[in-house]
């Protein structure tokens, strides 16, 4: 092979060697008795985690993290698939606009728009609660859903349609049994995408939860922040829970989805 | 109207715009109409003649671009390799994909974890460099400028790698095949014919990459040295609004932060419109 083909995979090599140092760092923390200096921690122990459990209202977060996530999605979903249907099946005068209005919320990052919604969701005493956040979390997840079926609803044949209303069928019948089944796939795929995003939104949740709110991502930040009260294990723990369920939905969404479709909606390159 | 798709079906689009535009437009729009009136009185421009006044605040801009565009420059510069030998097809594509995306989920918070517990200064790395000889004293990673700047690589490039990956695939490989039948050897046929089709992509990804680092806000807490070098323009915009309640000039400089992506944005892709614009010869 040639030299400069060498350099490239061992740099890739390189990152991929510290990013597992990185990783494995936090969760050997998490499980050592005491780590201070060494190599190696001299001892371990699962008593991290029972203390993060407690001490960190795990429980709750964990509640409160499913609740804002499912909460999220089902609503995303709800707004998002009828706008991309009419987008995908009607052309009319300021689609453009429309489609720009939907893209901006994506492409921009959070925290700019976050700042300005947040302090609207506090004048109509929205934010500090599960409502602020689930409000705050549609924002980004209600254009991503559009985004990403409407070319999905390009590609099913409006003959199929068509041929429904041609056999008789009235229109909710048209959407409930044949247009529904269609876009299940689609909606699926849409789905985890927006779950993995919603679980990993550390800007908006931060700027717009108050306590009892909070979801993971936020809580193990403020556990962070106030390092010197608590053990690091016990950070360490949470983070390695954090870790573990993202791990398991990137798992899930990787089954249904291209990796490339989880940062934009280029079209797959054939 | 009817011909010019004007329907019932339009009606569906309703609760996503009503949506888009209340949560998103209307916020937006009540911030920049905010940032004009200043808490503490003074013409409709004190909060941004205060911003520009108060070195504090002012040197945010710069600290933040000092960041943002080495962190681009890098996630895009490395990734334009790595992808080009990543084309085609070859055993453990797939799985070597997931592992560069894995950074994304991992997020800003759990990188920051593992930054101070791998790269501080009694971690695996120190000990390594100390272990080799590269080094008698541990060498300060995170806690400053170091820290973010990794911290934003690591969730960043995989974003970069992912989208010049999905660029590159989109160039027809029988256009590198033809100039290679007219005796073009690698180094040319990357310079003359991939170099420049890819180039709005590169463009494009660049801009994305420096977005997402010009709002860089957990990362700089955590890893960062958040009162002194990198006190990035997100911390000053939601110190002013949320721990000073000073709506207004949060909002102000939210409104500044914008600007400034845009401003830098525009200059990319106005150095883009320079550029070979047309087919890329594939399907993408």
């Amino acid at each position: 092979m040639r030299v400069s083909t060498w350099l490239v995979w061992g740099a890739v090599a390189f990152f991929l060697v510290n990013l597992f140092g990185l990783v494995l760092a936090v969760v050997v923390n998490s499980f050592s008795v005491e780590w201070f200096g060494t190599w190696w921690p001299n001892g371990l122990t699962t008593s991290w985690y029972v203390t993060a459990w407690r001490e960190l209202d795990l429980l709750e977060v964990l509640v409160v993290t499913v609740q804002v996530a499912l909460a999220v999605v089902v609503l995303s979903v709800l707004i998002g698939v009828p706008t991309a249907y009419a987008l995908a099946r009607r052309t009319f005068p300021g689609k453009r606009l429309v489609t720009v209005l939907f893209l901006l919320p994506i492409l921009l990052p959070p925290m700019t728009y976050g700042i300005p919604l947040a302090t609207v969701l506090y004048k109509f005493d929205l934010a500090g609660g599960i409502a602020g956040v689930i409000i705050a979390n549609l924002v980004p997840s209600v254009p991503f859903v559009v985004l990403t079926m409407t070319p999905f609803i390009e590609q099913i044949d409006p003959k199929i349609e068509a041929a429904a209303r041609m056999c008789g069928a009235r229109t909710s019948a048209v959407f409930t049994r044949v247009l529904a089944p269609l876009l299940v796939p689609g909606i699926l795929a849409a789905s985890i995408l927006v779950l993995v995003r919603t679980v990993g939104m550390f800007e908006l949740t931060f700027l717009t939860a108050g306590p009892g709110s909070q979801t993971l991502v936020v809580s193990l930040y403020e556990a962070m922040f106030s390092a010197g009260i608590r053990a690091q294990q016990a950070v360490d723990a949470m983070a390695v829970i954090y870790t573990g369920s993202m791990l398991v939905l990137l798992v899930v969404a990787l089954r249904f989805v291209n990796p490339t479709q989880l940062v934009t909606r280029l079209k797959e390159p054939a | 109207m009817a011909e010019r798709g004007v329907d019932r079906v339009l009606w569906l689009l309703v609760p996503g715009v009503v949506f888009v535009v209340a949560l998103f437009a209307y916020p937006v729009l009540y911030g920049l109409q905010l940032s004009f009136q200043p808490e503490e009185g003074g013409g409709v421009l004190a909060n941004y003649e205060r911003f520009f006044a108060d070195p504090y605040l002012r040197d945010t801009i710069w600290i933040t671009l000092r960041l943002a565009v080495p962190a681009a420059l890098i996630n895009v510069l490395a990734s334009i390799p790595i992808a080009y030998r990543m084309r085609g097809r070859f055993r453990g594509k797939r799985l070597l994909t997931t592992i560069l995306v894995v950074p994304i989920t991992l997020g800003t918070v759990l990188t920051a974890e593992g930054l101070i517990n791998y790269l501080g200064p009694v971690g695996w790395f120190n000990k390594i460099l100390m272990g080799i000889g590269l080094t008698d004293e541990p060498v300060r990673l995170v806690h400053n400028y170091w820290g973010v700047l990794f911290s934003l690589i690591i969730t960043g490039f995989p974003f970069a790698f992912l989208l010049i990956l999905s660029y590159l695939s989109g160039i027809d490989p029988t256009l590198e095949q033809a100039a290679a039948t007219l005796g073009a050897d690698r180094r040319r046929r990357f310079r003359y014919i991939t170099l420049p089709l890819l180039a709005p992509g590169l463009a494009i990804t660049f801009c994305l990459t420096f977005v997402l680092a010009f709002s860089v806000f957990p990362s700089a807490y955590l890893v960062g040295l958040p009162q002194g070098e990198t006190r990035v323009i997100s911390i000053a915009a939601y110190e002013s609004a949320f721990r000073d309640t000073d709506y207004p000039l949060g909002s102000a400089i939210a409104m500044i932060m914008a600007v400034v992506m845009l401003v830098v944005v525009g200059l990319v892709l106005l150095w883009r419109s320079t550029l070979y614009r047309g087919a890329t010869g594939g399907k993408g």
